[in-house]
Formats: C-alpha cells, structure tokens, sequence
C-alpha cells in the first residue's frame, strides 16, 4: 500500500527557509501571511497490504531515518 | 598514531584531513564507506567534510547508516578518538554520537570564509595544544553549519565544559555560538571548521595545525 510521510521541523525549532519564503510572498503582495513552515514528503510504496502493519513499518522508518527526530517530527498518511 | 580516514561518496576533504594527520606524523589508512571494520590498531578515526550523498534527504544522514557507521559507533563506543569535521560533524550528530543537530545557516547563504574562534576547553586530546579563552582562525565552508539543540541540552553541554569552540562573530546562527562539541566522554569531536584547512603558511594559516599536534601527542604511546 502507499503511505506518505510528512516531515516538518519541530515547532520550536526555527525555519530560516520557511522565513524567506514568508518574506517573498509579502513581496509578492500576498499580506497576512502569519507564518511559513516548510518540509518534505515523502511517498512510500509498500508490499505490505495490512494497513496497520504498513504504518508501523512507516513509523520505524521515520524513527531510523527519514525523520531527525532531535529536530523534526512526522506525520504519516495512507494515500 | 594510526588514523582512520573514511571517505564516502561526495566526501571532498578526505585527503585533506589525511594530509593533515601525516604532517604530525601519523599513519593513515583510508576507508571507504562499504567497509564494514575499522583497520586493527586505530587511534583515531577522522570523517571528513564534503556532501556525503549529495546531502540527501539530511547532510550527512545517509552516511550516519552506511556499513562503516556501524563500526566508528562500536569505535567510539569502546572508548575510541573521532574528529569529525563539517559533513563529518554532521554525520556525527545524525549518528547520535553527539548531540544536537546542525540546520539551514540563518542567512540561507552557502558562507565560505576564515572565522575566529574562541577555544572554550583545553580538556580533550583535540584541544591540549590549545591555551584556553585564546581566538584562533580556522576556515568555514559550509550550507548546514546552524548548530540547534534544546535549552536542556545547551545548559548542559555549557555546564559540563563539552563545548570545544564558540565563534567569535557568529556567521551562520548557531545556538550559544557553538562551533564545535565534545561527547560526554571528551573523545568525539565535532566541529563545522576545518582545521585541516588551517595547517600552514600555503593554507594562509596555520591555527588548525595545534589540535593534530595535540592529538599525535595525546594519542601515540610514549
């Protein structure tokens, strides 16, 4: 099955790519942005059909790998 | 002194550090990254900056959990020296062998220049040829250099002396200035500069030469 995975930079930890890209929209004109939090997704395509299971594997990919866990956290979705 | 060199695809300072570690006087092995043992009778094994795996998915996190990782961890583990500059400082935090991890630089800006810094503990066999509180010019080169970590763990590197060095000026927004860190045990260094760069007259400077004569001095039985 396909999941995505979601990772973001922790809420306290500051985003200077988010930042910029805030300060770009203003300039765009776009007024009453409060905030930008930039991150990445990342689809995965897996054998594993039990939901449940998948999402654990998922989960243990992030804690392994795909998330730094000191700065970032995760979110995990089935397509 | 034996040092272990380790160079992964996209490292670019492996010979430089290796160049480093000769003008002391010591030997050195290189490793590659699919290796799965450190050579026998290693002293000290050092990883290198550059952009290990093009800096994929996170500097230095795909080379944290290469084959060779696994033995610089069980290295280090048992009491063993590691110097890892830049994407080696990198690959040495997203190993969990020190603590804290390094960001974006606050200016977006890739920043490429000698920084002064200022040696905060003379406590380790990297900082013994240093004299405490004094500045020194090591080069910086680096995209991700932003040191971050919690308050908690910040108060705790401050109390227990395991910050190495702090810029003078901070060039990329790293927490506390921190430059570079200790493990708890002082034995695993990680530093965003590189003192490799920093070695003699043709360098432009020669400040970096102090920690590898420190090391060779610390680590070769008399």
């Amino acid at each position: 099955m396909k999941l995505r995975v979601y990772v973001t930079l922790k809420s306290g930890v500051l985003d200077p790519q988010g930042e910029a890209v805030r300060h770009a929209l203003a300039a765009l004109g776009f007024d009453g942005v409060n905030s930008v939090r930039q991150g990445k997704m990342i689809e995965l395509d897996l054998a594993e059909q039990d939901a449940t299971k998948a999402v654990s594997m998922a989960e243990d990919m992030c804690e392994k790998l795909l998330a730094n866990t000191v700065i970032e956290s995760y979110r995990i979705e089935p397509v | 002194m034996k040092a272990a060199v380790i160079t992964f695809p996209g490292s670019n300072c492996d010979r430089d550090l290796a160049l480093a570690f000769e003008g002391t006087g010591a030997q050195v092995r290189h490793v590659w990254h699919k290796d799965t043992a450190l050579p026998a009778g290693i002293d000290i094994v050092g990883i290198p900056g550059g952009f290990s795996f093009g800096d994929y998915l996170r500097c230095g996190a795909i080379a944290a959990r290469s084959p060779i990782a696994r033995a610089v961890a069980d290295f280090a583990g048992k009491g063993g020296h590691v110097l890892g500059v830049c994407n080696g400082f990198q690959v040495l935090v997203e190993m969990g062998l020190l603590p804290g991890a390094l960001l974006r630089n606050a200016n977006l800006k890739y920043i490429c220049k000698p920084v002064g810094l200022r040696v905060e503990t003379t406590d380790s066999a990297f900082t013994g040829g240093y004299r405490a509180g004094s500045t020194i010019t090591i080069p910086i080169a680096h995209h991700d250099g932003n040191y971050n970590a919690d308050a908690e763990t910040v108060a705790r590197l401050r109390g227990e002396g395991l910050v190495a060095f702090r810029y003078t000026d901070n060039p990329n927004g790293s927490v506390d200035d921190i430059a570079g860190v200790l493990s708890q045990n002082r034995r695993v260094l990680g530093m965003m500069p590189h003192p490799e760069r920093a070695f003699g007259a043709l360098h432009g400077g020669s400040d970096g030469r102090a920690m590898f004569d420190s090391l060779i001095g610390a680590l070769t039985p008399a």
